[in-house]
């Protein structure tokens, strides 16, 4: 298993009350998977992906990623989690507006490394990839929303994470361009053996997943 | 992509909130540079309007009185001649000048005078030991004065001159204006005081002072007409004002003991009240520049934070530490520091050289070493109007850019 969670709980304070966004939740997410997780709005699948990735504090529980555990507590220790192991790919792309597409994966880059010339390199292979080797001078207002989605994949694939995280990412996309940026996941998936965790509200894209969980007031109710 | 690459970016990308953000600390900063040049120019134009008073500093016998200023030395005690040299060769700064001289009533037919003998310039440059206590370089001038080229260092006013003599030969004299019209004489005249006859080789301006009344003399032809050997009644010192109020009398007075120490009270108190004056006007100015300085710093900061908000997130979730983000802000904040306190600089010294003539008469020229405190000023404001906002952008949570515009 790269990722195992146990007994996870994170609560939110509302004005009507407390509320379990994730309740006691365990799963075990196996190497090399494409895990799908759908819901109703307010299931809690976002908050279950943001807790995967280190970017939320649960309120109890424990994550282990590839057998160790990980201090949910410790902001340093999450922060290189994540610029170690996680890449992230959101609905809303997430590109900083005043760097150009190369730049933006450039940052991702920046965390780990420090010669600006292998980072460049690096980050130039990776437009080429997603295809946009002639967009590398582009900034996000001028690239299309495919576009710049694939630039948010390319800077997600930086650092050669083993975790993948996708929230919504066809969310702001029609469906051809959905389709194109889903089938870039899914090769991310299979030929570099990178786990894919992808929360979506779409019934066709979850068909991508291999593993499919469907969580319904922050328990999972079939997998 | 380095943190200082993204910053510059950034603060580029941004430019309405950079100008206003740079605004407020040129603005700031020109008006400390601009106060502070006028203010040093204003402190030297004063010390040289004092200075141009004269001589300031008396040195008397103990027992002397000094209820008049202008005339303690007429028959005053005596000391000896050699006084002269120990202040000479402790190279005290801010003395600039000294005259000993040797003072008593006269009569010449029925006409009361007063018998002043001085040591000329060239008399004291002929001793060696004194040529080594720094003092012949010192000209008969104001030495804390600025030296450009439209600022006279020499004494604006003529009549005041007298207090150095460059050359007296043995048996020539200067005389005050009442002397040479009560006795008739002219230049070139010869004026006979007891068994000796001198020469006069300049009828002095009039002063409205005892010194009107004068007969100035070689201080060793005095002596010998007098008899007193090598003794004299008091030194005239010309002490440059700021020195007077930085403590240079009671350095005489550690020097010459057994005398009387005095100055023209209201002559120094009026540099030590400008100087003070000056002093508080740039700190106060300061205090309030610092403060209001950081608030608006940290002001734009904090706006420049919470639009970041979305930016600050991207780059916590892609492994960002507080720490990258605490460097961005600040690094953002020394920046504008640096930017700010260059452009304040040259808006101060522009103002004040534009300014200076027309309102306060002076001419201010750059004063290169504000530069450095301007910037150390500048970053240092910034820094502390960044430190609040910088804490809590570390505070913004990794998802933030979760959030939908």
């Amino acid at each position: 298993m790269i990722v195992q969670v146990n007994n996870l709980t994170k609560t939110y304070l509302r004005h009507d009350g407390y509320i379990n966004a994730v309740d006691n939740l365990t799963l075990d997410i196996p190497k090399g998977s494409f895990v799908t997780i759908t819901g109703a709005s307010g299931s809690g699948k976002t908050t279950l992906l943001l807790i995967l990735g280190g970017l939320l504090r649960p309120t109890s529980g424990k994550m282990f990623y590839d057998g160790k555990e990980i201090d949910l507590h410790d902001e340093d220790e999450l922060a290189k989690f994540r610029s170690n192991h996680v890449g992230f790919v959101m609905q809303s792309f997430a590109l900083i507006p005043y760097l150009t597409a190369v730049e933006n994966i450039m940052i991702a880059l920046n965390v780990k490394n420090s010669n600006k010339s292998t980072i460049r390199k690096r980050a130039n292979e990776l437009l080429k990839w997603v295809g946009l080797e002639d967009r590398t001078t582009h900034y996000p207002k001028e690239l299309s929303a495919g576009q710049q989605q694939r630039v948010a994949i390319a800077r997600a694939l930086a650092n050669n994470p083993d975790l993948l995280l996708a929230d919504e990412p066809t969310g702001n996309l029609d469906p051809s361009l959905s389709e194109e940026i889903l089938s870039i996941l899914k090769e991310i998936n299979q030929k570099h053996n990178t786990t894919v965790v992808m929360v979506t509200h779409s019934p066709m894209a979850a068909e991508y997943g291999n593993t499919r969980i469907h969580l319904n007031k922050g328990k999972i109710l079939s997998d | 992509m380095r943190l200082i690459d993204l910053t510059l970016k950034e603060l580029w990308h941004r430019k309405s909130q950079l100008i206003s953000g740079l605004l407020a600390i040129t603005l700031g900063i020109g008006v400390i540079v601009g106060i502070r040049s006028i203010s040093v120019v204003s402190e030297k134009a004063v010390a040289v309007n004092l200075d141009n008073l004269g001589a300031n500093i008396l040195v008397l016998p103990q027992a002397a009185s000094v209820d008049n200023y202008y005339s303690a030395d007429i028959d005053a005690p005596t000391f000896p001649e050699s006084y002269v040299e120990k202040v000479v060769t402790s190279s005290l700064p801010g003395v600039d000048n000294m005259s000993p001289k040797l003072t008593r009533r006269m009569k010449i037919g029925n006409e009361n005078i007063v018998l002043t003998g001085v040591l000329p310039k060239s008399e004291i440059a002929s001793k060696p030991i004194w040529q080594t206590g720094g003092f012949l370089g010192n000209q008969i001038n104001a030495s804390c004065a600025p030296t450009t080229d439209d600022q006279p260092t020499k004494y604006l006013d003529e009549k005041l001159q007298r207090k150095g003599i460059d050359t007296l030969a043995g048996y020539d004299c200067f005389v005050g204006s009442s002397v040479a019209k009560k006795l008739n004489l002219k230049e070139k005249s010869t004026l006979t005081i007891t068994t000796e006859k001198f020469t006069v080789v300049r009828i002095l301006p009039e002063t409205g002072t005892v010194d009107d009344d004068r007969v100035f003399a070689n201080l060793h032809s005095v002596q010998a007409l007098l008899g007193t050997g090598e003794q004299i009644s008091a030194i005239e010192i010309m002490g440059c004002c700021r020195a007077i109020s930085d403590g240079l009398l009671g350095k005489l007075r550690n020097i010459l003991p057994d005398t009387r120490i005095t100055t023209i009270g209201q002559i120094v108190s009026t540099q030590i009240e400008t100087n003070r004056l000056m002093d508080k006007i740039s700190l106060v100015f300061l205090i309030i520049i610092l403060f209001v300085g950081s608030i608006s710093i940290g002001n734009y900061i904090w706006a420049n934070v919470n639009e970041r908000r979305k930016e600050i997130g991207i780059l916590r979730m892609i492994g960002y530490h507080k720490r990258h983000i605490y460097y961005i802000l600040i690094l953002k904040a020394v920046i504008i520091g640096i930017v700010g306190g260059f452009a304040g600089f040259v808006l101060g010294t522009l103002s004040a050289f534009w300014l200076g003539p027309q309102f306060a008469g002076i001419h201010v020229n750059p004063i290169y070493s504000l530069l450095l405190v301007s910037i150390v000023i500048s970053v240092s404001i910034s820094i502390i109007g960044s430190i609040i906002p910088a804490y809590m952008a570390g505070k913004i949570e990794p998802f933030s850019n979760m959030q939908e515009d």
